[in-house]
């Protein structure tokens, strides 16, 4: 049986009930990437920066734009219009079909990160507004167990894809991942990476639109999947992208690996990746985009 | 007989020391009564161990049996299950990676086109076929094909058979991800029947990646994994000697995945596995290729597409408050 952690139901619920969302109540626990403090030091330029100067950023650098991590719920605020976002199939929960246990059951690291993060597993989907277009909208949190796709991960992105064809919808997914598939959940995991491939071909199909926006890490099935198939794919600046694991290619082919591997830089160049857009232009890039895809009559 | 291995596997001991006291016997000749006897004996302990040894085997022995270096590969089915096959290769976009062959074959007297991962037997073909871990062109040379096929309207049939698809700087520069995604995207849109097969180790992405099929089918002792069970023990526990642990953690023998609905159909492989006996399996293989591709090609090719999808749509377990539910299907029609 799968017991529900009493923490993350009421905070999702103000999230489409209410329709406006508080940035600090999803500040308030400590999250992976954004240490507690009134202080913070860039990753990117050594700086030191007062937290509240990153935050009203959407936690990007004044100094040298490096972009931290956003979570899921912070994404929906930056992205779409201000009580726009209707959740979708908020309801879905994580099972344990192997009872798997590792160092400690997998039910019990289920119900830390729910108590963790405040949401139920690692994405969230729904409809809202692009600046006034609305879209079917959907991202993962790469800090719900590394952002790994689970069976409620995918059957929530395939029903937000169906939902979008039915819907003729364009249909936006912000990919955060840095575990891919979830071992917890084995083979289920796994397919979950054709069951979510498979609706965005229909997607596909019926003439609708995807675009992809690649956010630091995008690796392993969460690559191998739904992110890479945009017909335009947009990725944060210099934000982690690829296959195998840096750590597992270095210990494959034992040389070290060339400086900027697997950043969207190197998938740029590479002829990956569309665009390459910061933070602060995402919204306004995914409008224009819009608007040149949008469906013929 | 198959060719054995000085490397054999460690619980294989009590079968290998009968199986060679009885080729010591059997080579004397002229045979006595008594020899005679003995031989029987050796033969009936013989049948006895193995399949005491087979039907327990863990999932750890399941996984170095599907690794086994005399497991029947790619190549082998090819001689042994098809009548004829004519090798097609590369991607037309960068090379021809060997370690996925595709091609026409011929089984009975249906043309299809068979796609599969190859691993090598000697070290200079397995450096060749990169151990079965294939590049981003040998997935775009299969699907190359696959599509193909379907314009031809032959069914298509996958041999699954890898660690897993290759890490390296090469196969990340010119898109891994990106080149299992856009398989699977296509896969699921190819109107012909597609049945895929786990040969031996169906490793992750790079296993899916020929993997969506209208019939997804496991020879009884391969196994079908997100991760390979050192990969899983390395980040769960650290340290690659967990792999036993992580290979019963993870649940990926064709017994687990046909309970848990992934898997249609186990092919039962010949006592003591399909390195005894490559071409039992190649008989059990082709038997089982000829009966699932007389169904599926009754049925119109639309209807291929469609029923293909929903079966991967069903995948997943997860429970659902509103309905109480977790059949995936039951809220979408």
């Amino acid at each position: 049986m799968q017991r529900r952690s009493p923490n993350c139901r009421p905070k999702l619920r103000k999230l489409s009930n209410e329709g406006v969302v508080s940035t600090r109540r999803f500040m308030k626990k400590p999250k992976r990437g954004v240490p507690e403090g009134l202080w913070l030091r860039c990753p990117g330029c050594e700086a030191a920066l007062f937290r509240n100067d990153v935050d009203k950023r959407m936690g990007t650098c004044p100094e040298c734009d490096y972009h931290f991590y956003l979570s899921a719920a912070r994404r929906v605020e930056h992205l779409l219009d201000e009580g726009t976002f209707e959740e979708w199939d908020a309801d879905l929960m994580p099972q344990d079909p192997l009872q798997f246990c590792d160092k400690k059951p997998y039910i019990e690291r289920l119900e830390e990160e729910q108590q963790r993060t405040g949401m139920r597993d690692a994405a969230i989907t729904g409809s809202g507004m692009i600046r006034a277009r609305r879209v079917a909208f959907g991202v993962t949190d790469s800090a719900f167990i590394m952002g790994s796709m689970g069976s409620v991960v995918g059957e929530r992105l395939t029903r937000l894809a169906e939902r979008a064809t039915e819907q003729e919808l364009p249909l936006i997914i912000v990919s955060g991942s840095g575990g891919g598939a979830r071992m917890h959940e084995g083979i289920f995991s796994l397919m979950q990476m054709a069951k979510v491939s498979q609706a965005i071909a229909r997607h596909h199909d019926a003439r609708g639109l995807y675009i992809s926006v690649l956010t630091n890490p995008t690796m392993g099935g969460v690559a191998a999947s739904f992110a890479s198939l945009g017909d335009i794919v947009l990725a944060e600046p210099k934000a982690l992208i690829g296959f195998a694991g840096p750590r597992t290619i270095k210990a494959t082919i034992r040389i070290e690996l060339p400086a900027g591997f697997q950043t969207s830089e190197f998938l740029l160049e590479h002829g990956f990746i569309d665009r390459i857009v910061s933070r602060d232009k995402l919204k306004s890039e995914i409008a224009r985009l819009i608007d040149y895809c949008g469906k013929l009559a | 007989m198959a060719m054995r291995s000085a490397n054999g596997l460690e619980f294989e001991a009590p079968i290998f020391q009968l199986e060679q006291q009885l080729t010591e016997l059997e080579r004397i000749s002229p045979r006595l009564e008594s020899t005679e006897t003995a031989i029987r004996e050796i033969r009936r302990q013989l049948a006895e161990v193995t399949s005491e040894t087979y039907s327990n085997l863990t999932p750890w022995q399941v996984v170095r049996v599907a690794r086994h270096d005399d497991r029947p590969q790619t190549s082998d089915y090819l001689h042994l299950v098809f009548d004829e096959f004519i090798e097609l290769h590369g991607d037309k976009l960068f090379g021809d990676d060997r370690a996925i062959v595709a091609g026409f074959a011929q089984l009975d007297q249906t043309k299809v086109m068979v796609i599969g991962h190859q691993k090598g037997r000697t070290t200079k073909e397995r450096i060749a076929c990169y151990f079965g871990c294939a590049h981003p062109e040998g997935y775009r040379k299969a699907l190359k094909k696959m599509q193909m096929a379907a314009k031809f309207g032959l069914p298509i049939i996958c041999l699954i058979d890898t660690p897993g698809a290759y890490p390296g700087i090469g196969a990340e520069e010119r898109g891994q991800s990106q080149a299992i995604a856009e398989n699977m995207f296509e896969m699921s849109r190819l109107n012909t029947p597609i049945i895929c097969v786990v040969i031996g180790e169906g490793g992750s992405g790079g296993a899916l990646g020929i993997g969506v099929g209208n019939r997804v089918a496991m020879l009884q002792h391969s196994y079908y994994s997100v991760i390979s069970p050192e990969g899983c023990a390395g980040i769960l526990w650290k340290s690659h000697i967990h792999a036993e642990k992580a290979a019963t953690a993870l649940r990926f023998t064709s017994r687990h995945l046909k309970e848990f609905g992934i898997v249609d159909d186990i092919i039962e492989e010949p006592l003591g596995g399909a390195h005894r006996e490559p071409r039992q399996m190649a008989i059990r293989l082709k038997s089982y290729l000829s009966r699932t591709l007389r169904e599926l090609k009754q049925l119109p090719s639309d209807q291929l597409r469609n029923l293909r999808y929903e079966k991967f749509r069903r995948m997943g377990r997860f429970l659902e408050e509103q309905t109480g539910v977790s059949d995936p299907l039951a809220n979408v029609r």
